[in-house]
Formats: structure tokens, C-alpha cells, sequence
């Protein structure tokens, strides 16, 4: 007969309670749950519950052909969605070993650099909502909205843009533009100077963002939080710096570090990444080579047997995507690795002993995407 | 009967008389008190909605939106129209929650800013009740409200409310010091109480500007501390919609809540009537002392016009504030006011009756 064991119950303290933050929350920015053990105001312990919109986009991948995947990958961080398109393209022309023409890689970059402005942008927004200046919020839409109508031009869709396929982009861009795009740069360069006003020189926002939420170098990397929240800890976890991919190895730009490893730093990383996507984009914009917008692919795609790993920067840190491939046209087994599912993790490390309203700003500053984080 | 737009004083009079004429003098009290009631509750509807389609339209205009503009000419009937709908909702009734103090706490919330309501004068002989202690009855009769919105966060049976309700009780009874104190400081100079003195000894300046700078240091801080005592951004805690979904009214619907809505719109307009009668002069036309012609040219707009715009300017002002910052954490805002307004305030008293006492003001 087996013995049986009394397994040590961790009782909670006295006057702990428990709260559910989520799934419908206003600043858990999606359904998130957080099971928060409070005592008073303070966050004792927070224990995150994943899952309310999983879609298994991994599972569903399984049966699609590569040129379909993309349209899910559209799904999963939908305030990155070209990025993440970007990255299975990536992987499946390093698979097949195809040359993308030049053009192809301008414009990718390009549209990569987009996607992070209007990424922030909206970051900046819902970030500002979360420590109650609702103003931010229609600030960051506004300027947004710029990007989605240059992107509604060329690729016909505003939000989710699949846009990328393999070998290319699926068809050649507006030619309105790189107009455009100048008039946003010139516009959203002075809209900025507005963003740095209402919020990085306020004295209630720094008071409630220095010293918040303060994540180590060493805990950055021992929990993978990569991005602008990895960077804001002095972490240098840029992929486009380590491992550059399409133009950025031919641009010239910073990678942003900042060392106070608090929520604003993160925010300034944030803010600063804004002037280095432009400043990007600006190099490239009006040197976009002619050519073709897409190399000639086979009419079905087999990746060669093997596994294939391909790492990007997206908005909100390292996309991994991972294919294990048994030579046919639909993937044997595909992983991807979001951002927004490692930097969660590190949510009650942060958020441990602080207050509320510190847990809001934390999360706010940690840029989580629920849809990335479930999948 | 003279009808003075300028002077309200024979008009109330006359009225007092005719009904005492008319019927005995026990009669008369409770009609006149019925009429008051009547008005003032036509006055507080009107605005309440007017407040809150102002405040729409201040905060689409710091947001680059339009605003309401759909019902009647510039959204003007919008907010009727949401009245109307508020009052048509359901009424949620949440279980295992304390049916009564649920039932009562809105309308102590109603009542505390309803009642120092007929302390403030509109206008010369405009003013229900004139206490000798005016001040005084308005400081405590509109702390009350904080035992209703106490009251709601605990009734609720909801976690969510009961911190928004403790978050406020801590912040309206520490900020309820920062007023008193600050409005003190205009009494040490006034020498009383009681409103109608304070407006008329403005006659010839506003105690803004004839209490040098202890007058300009208690005008910010009252607008600092009463922007917190009426629970509006940044100070917003107790609701603080994007940590505590709605904070101490998450419960409540149809009518219930838009009491609550009311109250925190009318305790605004509470607090800007109570800055502009005791710091901008109330009613009192803006005089430079020695500029007649300037000063009669200022006569000519009504008293009444005079009270509404500085009461609008401040009200503006406070929804500048909401509409710019983000909101504080408790901890800051404690120490906002126990380590930096309320010593200053302190030492402004004294510096202000140093001032009396040296004759230094105007």
C-alpha cells in the first residue's frame, strides 16, 4: 500500500486575497488573466493564465502550405504582422536557398521599419492609457493611421497585410509611396517633439514609471526578455544587429541601450527605437533599386527534410520560427517563438511587493500582445 | 416690484412678503423651502448635463475628435439623450451584496453636494441661506460624500470597488485638510466666514490679488486639492478605469450610476463656485480701484454672468488637468499632501496672518 504523502500546502498569509485581473480588463490589453494575490494594495503574488484566445496556429500550420502559413502568422502579433510574415519568408528562402531580389529587400525593410513605428506608436498610446492619461491614446491613433493608409495603398489592407510571400512580396508598391512615406516621416518628426511632451518630461508619469519594475541585466537574459524590454536593461539583444537579415547589415543605425532597467527606460528605448526606424527608413526610401518584386518560385513549395530555425527582431522582440520539414509541402512541425510569451514570464518577477497600479504600468511597459502570447 | 438683473435683494424680498401676505409666517417657511428645493434641483439637473457635455467637448477638443454632434445642433442634447437612456437601463441588483447601504449610497453621494449647494451666492441676493459660518457648512457638508462613495465600495461585493472606495476614503479625508487649510488662509484675511461678507469685501479687488502671494499659494493649492477631493483625474483613483475597471461604481447601472456621474460633476462645479466666490470675488465684477470708467464699464455686465464665467474658467481649468495628466499612485498622493501641501499650507497661514497683522495687504 503506498504511503500517502502530505505535500506541503502553501497557505496564504493572512489578509491576502485574491483578484482576477482579466480576462476582460481594461489594461490587460486582450484577454489575459492574472490571478493576483494582493495584501492591501500590494501585489504579493501573480500568477498569469494563458489560453482564453489560443487558436493553435502552430497545430493549424501543420496542414497548410508554406504560402498559407503566412496568412496566420499575421494573427499572432498583430501589431507586427509584416514582421512576422518577414520571418517565415526568411526561413523558407534560406530552406530553399533562394536570392530575393534587391528590390524585394528594400521594400521588406522598409515595411519592417513601418511596422515598429506604428507598433510603438500604439504602445505609446495604450501606455499612456494605462497610467490614466487617456489624451496619449488618440495622440498615438492619430499618427498611426498614417502607416495604415500607406500600407492600405500598397498591399490593400490596413491591419493584417500578408503581404510578404516566398521569394518576394505580393505585388510591387503603390506608386504614391515613397511620397507618403516622406510626408509621414516630416509630419510624424514633429508629432513626436508632441509625445515627448505630454508624457517623457511629465513629472507624475516619471514619478510613476523611474524605479518601477526593475529588471537586471542578468534577469533580462536568465528570463529571455529580449526587445526594447531586454534593451531597456542594458541588454544589447538586437537581431538585427547580431544577426542581420535582408538590408539591415547595409543601414546605419543605433542600437538603443538604455541602463536604468526601470519602466522608463524601457519607454525611452521605445521612444528612441521610433527616431532609429526612421532614420532607416530614410536611407533606404529613395534608393529603392528597380527589378523585380519577387524571385520565381515553384508553383508548390517542399522545404528540403531538416529543421530550420529563423530568428527576426519584431516589435516586441526575437520571433523565432522553427519548421521541422519531412520533404513535403506542408511543415512536419512548426514553433514559434514569440516575444511576448518569454517577456510575460517575467511579469511577477517584476511586479512582486509593488503596487497595483505599478503592475498596470509594468505590464504597460512590458508591451505584451496577448494573441502572440497564446497563439 | 422692481425686477434688477444687478440686485436680486427686492426681488427675494418681495416674494417673501407677498406669500407672508398671503398665508402665516409657518406656511410661508415651507414654501419658500419648497420652492428653493425645486429650483435647485432644476439648477443641478441643468448643470450636471450641461457639465458633462462640456466636459465631452473640452476633452474632444484636447484629443483632436469632434465630440458629440449628432443630437441637435452641436450634440447639445446628447447628454439628455444618454439621461434618458440611463434612466430607461436595468437596474443590476448583485448578490450577497448589502442591499440597503447599496440602495442608499448613491444618493448620500447626491444629497452632500445638493446640500452645499444653498451655501454659495449667484448673484447679489441670490443665495439661499446665508450662514455667518458659510464656510464652514460647505467644507463639512460636502465631505459627506466620501461616506457614501465608502459606503458604495463596500457594499458592493466587489473586491475591485472596495479598493477604489479605500483608495478614496484615504484620499478625501487627507485632501479635505489641504481645503480647509487653504481656505483658512482666505478667512484670516477676510475676517469671516460668511460668503455674502467675503464677496462684498472683494468690492474693490479680488483676494487673489489683495493677499499678495500667501493668497496666490492657497488659490493653487485649493485647485490642486479639490481637483483630488472630487475624485477627478489625475486623481482619479478611486476609479482608476484601467486598474479598477470603474473603482467604486463598477456595480452600479441605469440611474444608480449616473447619480454618482452627477455628483462628481456637480461637486466639480461645488469646488470651482466655492474658488471663484472666496479667490476671483464670486459675483463681484472685476474693479481696478481708481479706474472708474473702466470699473463702471464693468458694472454693466451682470453679477450673475460675472459668477458663471469664473466658476466656468476655473471648471475648465480643472478639466485641463484631467485631460493633460497622467494619474498618480496612492502612495504619491498621500505624500503629495501630507509632505508638500499640507506644511506649505501651514506656513502660509501663518505667513498670511503676518501679513494681516502688518497691514501688508491691499
Amino acid at each position: 500500500m503506498k504511503e500517502i504523502v502530505n505535500l506541503p500546502v502553501s497557505k496564504p498569509e493572512e489578509e491576502e486575497y485574491h483578484i482576477n485581473m482579466g480576462p476582460q480588463h481594461p489594461s490587460t490589453h486582450g484577454v489575459l488573466r492574472l490571478l493576483v494575490s494582493l495584501q492591501g494594495e500590494i501585489v504579493k503574488n501573480l500568477k498569469p493564465h494563458c489560453g482564453y484566445i489560443h487558436r493553435g496556429i502552430e497545430k493549424m500550420c501543420e496542414k497548410d502550405t508554406y504560402p498559407q502559413i503566412i496568412h496566420l502568422t499575421d494573427r499572432m502579433d498583430y501589431l507586427s504582422s509584416h514582421i512576422n510574415n518577414h520571418a517565415v519568408c526568411l526561413l523558407v528562402e534560406k530552406a530553399l536557398e533562394i536570392e530575393v531580389p534587391e528590390r524585394v529587400q528594400y521594400i521588406r525593410t522598409i515595411m519592417d521599419e513601418l511596422t515598429r513605428i506604428q507598433s510603438h506608436q500604439l504602445w505609446w498610446a495604450s501606455f499612456g492609457m494605462d497610467l490614466g492619461g487617456l489624451t496619449c491614446f488618440f495622440y498615438g491613433l492619430r499618427d498611426r493611421e498614417m502607416i495604415l493608409d500607406i500600407w492600405e495603398e500598397t498591399t490593400g489592407s490596413r491591419f493584417l497585410q500578408s503581404y510578404n510571400c516566398p521569394g518576394g512580396v505580393m505585388q510591387d508598391i503603390h506608386p504614391n509611396f515613397q511620397k507618403k512615406v516622406h510626408v509621414f516621416l516630416k509630419t510624424f518628426k514633429k508629432k513626436i517633439k508632441d509625445y515627448e511632451k505630454i508624457l517623457s518630461g511629465n513629472v507624475i508619469f516619471e514619478q510613476r514609471s523611474k524605479g518601477v519594475g526593475m529588471l537586471t541585466k542578468e534577469d533580462a537574459i536568465s528570463y529571455g526578455i529580449t526587445g526594447p524590454s531586454g534593451r531597456g536593461s542594458a541588454w544589447s539583444c538586437d537581431i538585427r544587429k547580431t544577426e542581420p537579415y535582408s538590408m539591415y547589415s547595409k543601414v546605419h543605425f543605433n542600437e538603443v541601450l538604455r541602463y536604468e532597467c526601470d519602466s522608463y527606460s524601457r519607454y525611452m528605448v521605445r521612444m528612441q527605437e521610433m527616431y532609429e526606424s526612421m532614420n532607416i527608413i530614410e536611407q533606404l526610401i529613395d534608393n529603392i533599386p528597380a527589378g523585380d518584386y519577387a524571385a520565381r518560385m515553384k508553383a508548390v513549395i517542399k522545404l528540403p527534410a531538416g529543421e530550420y530555425y529563423q530568428r527576426v527582431e519584431s516589435a516586441r522582440g526575437e520571433l523565432g520560427v522553427y519548421v521541422v520539414s519531412d520533404g513535403n509541402k506542408t511543415p512536419y512541425r512548426m514553433k514559434f517563438r514569440t516575444p511576448s510569451f518569454t517577456n510575460l514570464s517575467v511579469l511577477d518577477h517584476l511586479s512582486r511587493d509593488m503596487k497595483i497600479a505599478d503592475l498596470v504600468a509594468i505590464g504597460g511597459s512590458l508591451d505584451l500582445v496577448i494573441p502572440d502570447i497564446d497563439r | 416690484m422692481t425686477f434688477n438683473i444687478y440686485d436680486f435683494t427686492s426681488f427675494t424680498t418681495w416674494i417673501d412678503q407677498s406669500l407672508n401676505s398671503l398665508m402665516s409666517p409657518t406656511l410661508a417657511l415651507i414654501t419658500e423651502m419648497v420652492i428653493i428645493g425645486v429650483v435647485f434641483l432644476l439648477f443641478y439637473a441643468v448643470v450636471g448635463l450641461f457639465l458633462v457635455y462640456a466636459e465631452r467637448k473640452v476633452c474632444a477638443f484636447m484629443q483632436n475628435r469632434v465630440g458629440p454632434n449628432r443630437v441637435g445642433p452641436y450634440g447639445i442634447f446628447q447628454t439628455i439623450a444618454d439621461f434618458i437612456k440611463l434612466l430607461m437601463k436595468e437596474l443590476v441588483y448583485i448578490k450577497d451584496s448589502d442591499k440597503l447601504l447599496f440602495n442608499i449610497a448613491p444618493f448620500i453621494v447626491i444629497i452632500a453636494s445638493f446640500m452645499a449647494l444653498s451655501a454659495i451666492p449667484f448673484a447679489k441676493g441670490l443665495h439661499a441661506i446665508d450662514f455667518d459660518i458659510g464656510i464652514l457648512y460647505v467644507i463639512a457638508v460636502s465631505s459627506l460624500g466620501v461616506v457614501g462613495i465608502l459606503l458604495a465600495g463596500w457594499s458592493s461585493n466587489n473586491k475591485y470597488s472596495l479598493i477604489g472606495a479605500m483608495r478614496s476614503g484615504a484620499q478625501i479625508v487627507s485632501y479635505e485638510l489641504s481645503v480647509g487649510l487653504s481656505l483658512l488662509t482666505i478667512i484670516v484675511l477676510a475676517g469671516t466666514m460668511q460668503f455674502s461678507e467675503i464677496v462684498e469685501m472683494q468690492s474693490d479687488g479680488w483676494f487673489l490679488f489683495k493677499g499678495h502671494i500667501p493668497a496666490f499659494i492657497a488659490f493653487v493649492v485649493f485647485l490642486i486639492s479639490s481637483t483630488a477631493e472630487t475624485n477627478r483625474g489625475p486623481f482619479d483613483l478611486a476609479e482608476a478605469e484601467s486598474e479598477l475597471t470603474a473603482g467604486f461604481h463598477t456595480e452600479y447601472s441605469g440611474i444608480k450610476f449616473a447619480f454618482f456621474f452627477l455628483a462628481e460633476y456637480m461637486n466639480m462645479f461645488l469646488v470651482a463656485s466655492i474658488a471663484a466666490t472666496v479667490f476671483l470675488g464670486g459675483w463681484m465684477p472685476f474693479h481696478i480701484s481708481g479706474w472708474a470708467g473702466f470699473n463702471t464699464i464693468m458694472d454693466y455686465i451682470p453679477p450673475f454672468v460675472w459668477y458663471i464665467g469664473k466658476t466656468a474658467f476655473v471648471i475648465w481649468l480643472m478639466m485641463w488637468f484631467k485631460w493633460t495628466f497622467p494619474r498618480l499612485r496612492i502612495d504619491q498622493l498621500l505624500t503629495l499632501e501630507w509632505k508638500y501641501l499640507l506644511p506649505i499650507n501651514l506656513v502660509n497661514i501663518l505667513l498670511m496672518a503676518f501679513l494681516v497683522l502688518m497691514h501688508w495687504h491691499f
